[in-house]
């Protein structure tokens, strides 16, 4: 097949690496290759590239050096929070109140915890995904030990009220609030003092960094029990030789991020507006998922009706488009999105959900791209789609369409 | 993930569309599991003349549907009711592990496509729809036992739809047909 040009929409799931981050990390690879632990001048230059990145990671998010720990990604940062407050504060309290439109790193999380014998609130979302501060403070007892809810969620972009949330848990006085803030941590702007945040979960790879890089923000006073033992390395907190490289090259996608944070968001605005008005006007029967204006500048997320999400993303996928769907047969199970439903989509609808999420390496030129080929190939699937066929034949698709609502909406 | 026959299929399905007049229509599957599909089928001389299908669903869903047509066209009844998931996905190359649950719908659809073509055929014999009327012609009395092995599970899929453990089981329950 001939290689076409390439269009990148997949900027949630991970982003390509800054060049700069790449320098630094063959600087830290091939020259200053030591181990921080170690007394000679190998180890002081890993040591010195170890700590200027937790400057760089922290300032991004308006916290100390010390109170950031470096970790695989934000997957085990969910979990050493989570976990680590869980088994440290059980002489406190059993209780956990989360939403059901977490990332699986904090669900699956809080559903072990519940087999070993801790109760989870798992609180409802509004239409556009948005958790109600009101329903955190209703939620918590005095036996909540931790409120964990996400900053934006990852698939439909909405951004959470976290600062409102965090005055909730504030007044409770008791439990601790701990924020996945993966997707907002160099998209969005991020202060854990305004956001009230006791614990902050951060990934490397969704900024410009390498992967298998991330980092927890543990505000200074809290304690948690650590996910793995071993040396003293991040003051106990995450044993294990520090990923070097990782780190540092993490360290300067923060600090990108930081100095271009304004044009960042911007250039992502500009891109998802057109995406997304584009989109919506020339397909018939499409939804914006998600909230329509507090929502992550790099996020669209799409329903288009009587197609299928996985055949979009391969149909999408042969024109050099990456993207990606809740449909089920994308997620590896024969539910769609869990997101998508808690917001109340019908199964069918939630199958044919399309994220397309921008970056500072896609041009409008790639989002007239989309906009020019989606069109075609939803036309293609509709016109083999019986539930299509009934839809314009004026057949009520009742028979699988499970009981409720109409979900028809007027473009 | 799928192989290259699996998207050709998909890239370009064969016998794809709706019918005009069919002698038989057979729709499965449902929308929680995120895979419909619909077969027609035109019978003459007891062999399937013509098929068509129309697929609401992912990669795996749409080739395999484009292959059961393929492999169906110009058998008998007898031939076609014979054709299982794994006899689809088989000719395919195989799907991967979590797809094989759409592989199963192609030849229920095409089952369901027979049996409703059978029982147009017993209504226009003056007996109605009722099954026994099927009774004096001896091959479909044949293909009338698959249809109730093919109708137990079918049954079984809809509420367990949304197992998924169960769901990874199907295909092999079905298989052993």
């Amino acid at each position: 097949m001939a290689e076409t040009r390439r269009v990148y929409l997949d900027h949630a799931a991970t982003t390509p690496v800054h060049p700069e981050v790449v320098k630094i990390m063959d600087h830290y690879m091939l020259e200053a290759f030591g181990n921080p632990s170690s007394i000679h001048s190998f180890g002081r230059e890993a040591r010195k590239g170890v700590e200027e990145a937790r400057e760089q990671v922290a300032a991004l998010m308006g916290a100390t050096p010390n109170e950031i720990a470096f970790t695989s990604g934000g997957t085990e940062a969910d979990n050493m929070a989570i976990q680590g407050v869980a088994h440290g504060r059980r002489d406190v309290g059993n209780h956990i109140i989360t939403s059901t439109i977490e990332h699986h790193a904090v669900l699956h999380t809080c559903e072990h915890l519940e087999k070993a014998g801790y109760k989870v609130t798992y609180l409802p979302v509004d239409k556009y995904g948005m958790v109600d501060p009101d329903d955190v403070k209703k939620a918590l007892t005095p036996q909540t030990i931790l409120v964990t809810i996400m900053a934006a969620n990852n698939e439909v972009g909405t951004i959470q009220p976290s600062a409102e949330i965090g005055r909730v848990v504030k007044e409770h006085g008791q439990a601790y609030y701990h924020i996945d803030g993966v997707q907002t941590y160099g998209n969005w702007p991020v202060n854990v003092d305004d956001l009230h945040a006791d614990l902050f979960s951060a990934s490397s790879h969704k900024i410009y960094g390498p992967k298998g890089t991330g980092a927890l923000y543990i505000r200074k006073g809290i304690k948690l029990v650590p996910l793995v033992f071993g040396g003293s390395h991040e003051r106990k907190r995450r044993p294990g030789t520090e990923g070097v490289p990782g780190i540092a090259g993490f360290g300067k996608a923060a600090e990108i991020a930081r100095e271009t944070l304004d044009q960042r968001i911007a250039h992502n605005t500009a891109l998802r507006d057109r995406l997304i008005s584009g989109l919506l006007a020339e397909l018939d029967y499409t939804r914006l998922n998600g909230h329509p204006t507090q929502r992550l500048p790099n996020n669209a997320n799409i329903s288009v009706e009587f197609v299928e999400g996985e055949s979009m993303l391969l149909n999408l996928d042969m024109k050099g488009i990456a993207a990606s769907s809740g449909s089920a047969c994308t997620s590896g199970s024969l539910e769609p999105s869990h997101v998508l439903l808690a917001m109340g989509l019908p199964h069918e609808i939630a199958h044919g959900s399309l994220r397309l999420t921008v970056g500072t390496d896609n041009t409008m030129d790639d989002i007239e791209d989309v906009i020019a080929t989606l069109p075609d190939i939803v036309r293609r699937l509709r016109a083999m789609s019986p539930l299509y066929a009934d839809k314009i034949k004026g057949h009520s698709a009742a028979p699988l369409t499970p009981a409720g609502e109409e979900h028809h909406h007027d473009v | 993930m799928y192989n290259d026959k699996v998207m050709e299929h998909f890239r370009n399905p064969k016998n794809v569309g709706e019918m005009t007049e069919p002698d038989g229509i057979g729709r499965v599957g449902n929308p929680t599991c995120g895979d419909i599909m619909q077969i027609a089928i035109k019978v003459k001389d007891d062999r399937i003349e013509d098929v068509k299908f129309q697929t609401f669903g992912c990669g795996a869903a749409i080739a395999t549907s484009s292959m059961v047509t393929e492999m169906v066209k110009g058998k008998t009844l007898d031939e076609a009711l014979h054709i299982t998931n794994r006899s689809v996905a088989e000719e395919l190359g195989g799907l991967p592990p979590n797809k094989l649950h759409c592989s199963n719908l192609a030849a229920d659809a095409l089952h369901e496509a027979i049996k409703d073509y059978q029982a147009k055929l017993g209504g226009s014999n003056g007996n109605g729809k009722d099954k026994p009327a099927d009774g004096e012609e001896k091959d479909k009395h044949e293909g009338q036992d698959k249809h109730e092995g093919q109708d137990k599970h079918e049954g079984k899929d809809k509420p367990e739809g949304k197992d998924r453990p169960e769901g990874k089981d199907r295909p092999e329950g079905k298989d052993k047909h």
